[in-house]
């Protein structure tokens, strides 16, 4: 199997920042352990011989359905917007992409 | 009143010869509920006003006696979306979330007079075993207040345990409707992959995932199936398969069927009064005319593995959408865009679901990705053959539902490990997509003991007759907690 040692804390941090989060030092210790045991239970599946075995992504027995190319009427914007934590003039309102504390650009 | 000594029929009797309107039936309803929440804590949102003005509109348009369902009150999982009806996954991520749509097992439930009368408590996004990593509170089990009611759909088993209401739906990705069902002592199936519509089932693992019904009963059960099954235009893996009227053929009889018992099932860990509850059911079955064997499922043992491999996996890519932007919880003070997406969502998850992203990231990462996520899609056809191998001579499997009865509340919360491995017996279903229930067949020290039966793809009607003719043989369906009170 590729990986046998344990997961350190860089590659939580590394994984993390894959995922979109953020753990505080304490928490980053926790994760690295639980992680580290939950990949050892993991690893057991190196002892099964998969040779010429296909894999199982899906097990629906239905194949690509496609409907009719029209146009029809879903949602509306306004009701769509109504669970936006900020909007404005129609649209989702957020945070600048460069970081505004330093200054501009 | 409680929903103890009454069937879906003789209510449906009562409110179509006027003995009882769905406005009285609501209001009794939501009275007990609310009495019951405060030891039991099943709902996260109880719906008093929409229910009330649901059933008042019901009985005007009156009761249609050809629809058993008519005015008959229902708790829903809340990870089902409801129009105007806040829907959490029991997330802070979704706290005030209020979808605009219903999902299509609500609207068929809708367009059956079903009252929905509330949303149930689950575990985070259901993830979990126990309901304990909900947000916003802990469900006890109505059997023992310490006790969890197993999860992740804890509230909806709950409250159909305590006589809350008659039925409610749940989701199961690895065992969230059976092991709640075999911990709380009532009926819950986890249909085949594909005969429920997922739409507007908040996403966990998209080819395990199922909606399904709990009850007290087998029968209701299968004629709360008969309205939410079929083909949904709207999820392509929904099957266009015709759907049989799951009620027929509820003989009582399972003569010359062919039982099969897998040793794996009954192995290392499984509690000696669960084994002897299986056992019992296997004589049970024998006495009635079936046969049992005992068979192998040999790759049982790596299910746990290869099932948190994949689910977590497609977890990490579902809840992607969370990101404090078109809905949900934003975190606040935040600098940049990039920090709204972190902040967001390392302050809107809870531990667990921070725990099965980062898995599922990880297992999909480069570099990992054939040692992990490749390699449970392999072991998953592996368990898919020793399924169909059994099958090739047999009708349906049985074996417990979980390994034990239920635990007390924190005591598996803090070791993770432990806590999957309570899934080994329910997994496997979930991987195969084969359909499951879970019925009451026993007591352990005062606890609940559930039978889990497994039957062929869209075979639901076999599990529905086994497990009525085990019912009929059998009195543990009858027993009540003590927590519903003046039975």
């Amino acid at each position: 199997m590729a990986n046998e040692e344990k997961i350190d804390k860089a590659q939580v941090e590394h994984v993390a920042s894959l995922a979109k989060l953020e753990f505080d030092d304490a928490d980053l210790g926790k994760f690295t352990t639980q992680l580290g045991d939950i990949m050892e239970l993991f690893n057991t599946l190196s002892e099964v011989d998969t040779t010429d075995v296909e894999p199982t992504f899906s097990v629906t027995d239905q194949f690509n359905t496609m409907r009719e190319d029209v146009a029809v009427n879903s949602h509306e914007k306004e009701a769509l917007l109504k669970n936006a934590p900020d909007t404005q003039d129609g649209f989702i309102r957020v945070p600048a992409i460069i970081d505004e504390s330093e200054g501009a650009n | 009143m409680n929903y103890f000594d009454t069937d879906l029929t003789t209510l449906h009797e009562k409110l179509v010869n006027k003995e009882l309107t769905a406005e009285q039936l609501t209001r009794e309803t939501l009275a007990k509920i609310k009495a019951d929440n405060e030891a039991i804590n099943a709902y996260i949102t109880i719906d008093d006003d929409a229910a009330i003005e649901a059933a008042k509109a019901i009985d005007a348009k009156g009761i249609n006696p050809d629809n058993l369902w008519a005015g008959i009150p229902v708790a829903v999982k809340d990870n089902i979306v409801t129009k105007g009806l806040r829907t959490t996954a029991a997330s802070k991520i979704l706290e005030n979330f209020n979808p605009i749509y219903d999902a299509t097992v609500i609207e068929k439930l809708r367009a059956n007079d079903v009252i929905v009368i509330g949303k149930t408590n689950l575990d985070e996004f259901a993830m979990g075993g126990s309901t304990e990593t909900s947000y916003f509170k802990t469900t006890h089990n109505p059997w023992n207040l310490t006790k969890v009611p197993g999860g992740s759909s804890g509230g909806s088993a709950a409250t159909v345990s305590a006589g809350g209401v008659l039925a409610a739906l749940g989701t199961d990705t690895g065992g969230s409707i059976r092991q709640p069902a075999s911990f709380t002592g009532v009926v819950g199936v986890k249909p085949t992959y594909g005969r429920v519509s997922r739409w507007g089932i908040i996403a966990f693992g998209s080819s395990l995932d199922q909606v399904g019904p709990f009850t007290r009963t087998v029968k209701d059960n299968a004629a709360l199936l008969n309205l939410i099954a079929g083909h949904d235009e709207h999820d392509m893996t929904s099957s266009d398969k015709e759907v049989p009227d799951f009620t027929a053929g509820l003989d009582g009889s399972v003569k010359g069927m062919r039982v099969a018992l897998p040793k794996e099932y009954l192995g290392e860990g499984v509690d000696e009064n669960v084994k002897k509850a299986v056992l019992d059911a296997a004589n049970t079955f024998k006495e009635l005319g079936a046969t049992v064997d005992e068979v192998s499922l040999p790759h049982s043992k790596y299910g746990i593995a290869a099932y948190y491999i994949i689910s977590s996996s497609e977890a990490s890519s579902n809840l992607q959408r969370f990101d404090g932007i078109r809905y949900g919880f934003r975190a606040k003070d935040v600098k940049n865009l990039e920090d709204v997406y972190v902040r967001s969502r390392s302050e809107g998850f809870g531990d667990e679901v921070k725990r099965r992203i980062m898995l599922g990231t990880y297992s999909l990462s480069a570099g990992f990705y054939d040692a992990y996520f490749r390699k449970a899609a392999e072991v998953r056809t592996m368990m898919i053959n020793d399924f169909k191998k059994v099958f090739e001579d047999h009708d349906f499997i049985i074996g417990p539902t979980a390994p034990t009865p239920a635990f007390g509340i924190g005591e598996d919360s803090s070791d993770p490990k432990k806590m999957y491995m309570n899934d080994v017996l329910t997994v496997p279903v979930n991987m195969a997509g084969l359909p499951g229930m879970s019925l009451p067949a026993g007591f352990s020290n005062g606890l609940p003991v559930g039978l889990q039966i497994i039957a062929k793809p869209f075979d639901e009607q076999t599990l529905y007759k086994a497990g009525y003719a085990f019912e009929q043989a059998t009195d543990f369906h009858s027993k009540t907690p003590e927590i519903g009170g003046d039975k």
